[in-house]
């Protein structure tokens, strides 16, 4: 299997002594639709910005399809496209000439890059505001104007660095799919999110970073079925003053009249079994939803066990 | 990147920069005209016919060069320490470095944005001019390559101001504080001759003054040096800078973390 990113003993110093990256080793292989968490400051952007050359690394290795960053750097670069966290187009030039200009830094002439400008615009939602200024653009036009630039060039490996913050749910869910049927051509993506909730949609594998280490690498799969217990909420068809007790591997909190949260050990309970218990004592639910995102928890769970 | 890969890269920054500028006109082109036309009335025209001849020619002969030169020098250097610097503040400078293009080609760019800036600037004003004096070049070839040449220095300069700059504030005070008092002290007014020998060796100091008389050569045929000293001055100065710069974008001071 080709591997896409590879990076080995990768550390990082800042000037003022902050010490970002403690020597990290990451593969992501090429297809894979990858997932970098980490609380903010955890290392993730540092880490992306050396993998796209906005950063100088203090030591380490990172190579990009097989190609080394220090000594094929010309080669290793033109496999990347990076979608950065910041909005950093110029305002004030037209949403087009953006696209264009970027192919061009590429080496793509003016009428190709303008050509495959027009295609990713249109397939992003954005060809109707092809000639008006960057500056005019929605926050979510603008999210998808740094994903259209960052595939001017068709780069192999796309990076991007928290991509839906403060999109909406609905031109959210629209990138996600966008992103699905560009990793399902073939792009091999790394993601880095704080909606725990993307990454679990999205992502095969999954990476954490937490105070410049890498404290897990594995299948999303696997990191989920570590998970020993499950919680959802109930929305109740009646109020309830008091609620049954149970043993310690099943408990419920009754959060108002109607809304009650159970939390139960997969191993000795199913929702089947909490059901019955609650239908013994004549407790109807009417619905019931996910009190959190399942990584959320292993996130919290992982970043609090790397203190101690 | 393959050449033609690497002219395609060159030229789109070119383009995005005559782009810029020309687009914002009022603010780039207008201004300097419309300074230098005050000069040449005030100083030339009004006070002037009180000074006489200067250097075998008129006053407003004279100072014609110098004022184009100073043109050239000041719309080079704010070319370039705005784009660059504006791009390193909006982030877009990203755009760049993410890319495999050459850090050389970077530069390149950038600097040929400065002197199309600089030469399209000191065109308006050279048309202007000729409203008040009856300018004749009497060098051409020696008139083009020492505008070209100057306004290539400091474009340079420009880059590495703005490699360099941290705020606005940064791409202000060395055009106030040294490029303004620079110029001025260049001999773009006054023949050095006129100073005492003590001022005249200190004004060798300055390497304006080899660009105005470089320039004022060419187009009066009269000069207070060597035409030869004039280009050996200002080639020396573009290959300092110009490796300086070529290190600091290779460096990434300024632009990456």
């Amino acid at each position: 299997m080709t591997i896409a990113l590879d990076i080995q003993g990768l550390q990082k110093t800042y000037g003022n002594g902050f010490t970002a990256l403690k020597g990290i080793d990451l593969r992501v292989e090429q297809g894979d639709f990858f997932a970098l968490l980490g609380a903010n400051g955890a290392g993730k952007s540092t880490t992306i910005g050396i993998a796209s050359s906005l950063v100088n690394k203090t030591a380490g290795k990172v190579s990009i399809f097989g190609y080394d960053l220090d000594t094929q750097r010309e080669q290793a670069k033109a496999q990347i496209g990076l979608v950065p966290q910041e909005f950093n187009f110029n305002i004030f030039e037209p949403v087009v000439e953006i696209l264009v200009n970027q192919g061009g830094y590429y080496g793509i002439p003016r009428a190709e890059a303008f050509a495959r400008a027009e295609v990713l615009l249109k397939q992003l939602g954005l060809w109707e505001k092809a000639r008006d200024q960057a500056r005019t653009l929605s926050g979510g036009m603008k999210r998808r104007l740094m994903i259209a630039r960052s595939l001017i060039h068709q780069p192999r490996l796309l990076i991007l660095d928290e991509p839906t913050a403060g999109v909406d749910i609905e031109i959210r869910r629209s990138m996600w799919e966008f992103l699905r049927k560009l990793n399902a051509d073939g792009t091999t993506i790394i993601l880095t999110t704080h909606y725990l909730e993307e990454a679990e949609s999205l992502c095969r594998n999954i990476g954490i970073i937490d105070r410049g280490e890498l404290i897990e690498n594995t299948s999303m799969k696997q990191l989920l079925n570590r998970l020993d217990t499950e919680s959802y909420v109930f929305d109740l068809a009646s109020p309830v003053d008091i609620l049954p007790t149970t043993s310690n591997l099943c408990h419920f909190t009754l959060q108002d009249p109607t809304t009650v949260e159970v939390v139960f050990h997969k191993e000795h309970y199913s929702l089947n079994k909490v059901f019955a218990f609650l239908n013994e004592h004549g407790v109807i639910v009417n619905s019931m939803r996910n009190k959190t995102n399942r990584l959320e928890q292993l996130f919290m769970d992982l970043v609090e066990n790397n203190k101690h | 990147m393959n050449a033609q890969q690497q002219w395609t890269a060159y030229t789109t920054i070119l383009v995005k920069e005559v782009l810029r500028f020309t687009r914002i006109w009022v603010q780039t082109i207008v201004p300097p005209v419309i300074t230098t036309a005050l000069y040449f009335v005030i100083f030339g025209n009004l006070i002037g016919s009180q000074i006489g001849d200067m250097g075998g020619h008129s006053y407003i002969d004279f100072i014609t060069p110098g004022l184009i030169m100073m043109t050239v020098i000041t719309n080079s250097y704010a070319n370039v320490v705005s784009s660059f610097y504006g791009s390193k503040f909006q982030g877009n400078i990203a755009e760049m470095l993410v890319s495999p293009m050459p850090n050389w080609i970077i530069l390149a760019g950038f600097i040929s944005g400065g002197v199309a800036r600089g030469l399209a600037v000191g065109l308006a004003v050279t048309l202007v001019s000729l409203l008040f004096s009856d300018l004749s070049v009497q060098h051409i070839f020696i008139t083009f390559t020492i505008v070209l040449l100057t306004s290539t220095l400091f474009s340079l300069a420009g880059l590495i101001n703005a490699v360099y700059a941290k705020s606005f504030d940064d791409i202000t005070i060395v055009p106030t504080f040294v490029l303004t008092p620079l110029t001025y002290l260049g001999g773009v007014f006054y023949s050095i001759a006129m100073l005492s020998p003590l001022w005249q060796n200190i004004s060798l100091l300055n390497p304006v003054l080899y660009m105005v008389n470089g320039f004022r050569y060419g187009i009066l045929g009269a000069s207070d040096m060597s035409i030869w000293l004039s280009y050996g001055v200002i080639m020396a100065f573009i290959l300092l800078l110009g490796w300086f710069s070529l290190h600091l974008l290779n460096k990434g001071i300024g632009i990456r973390s």
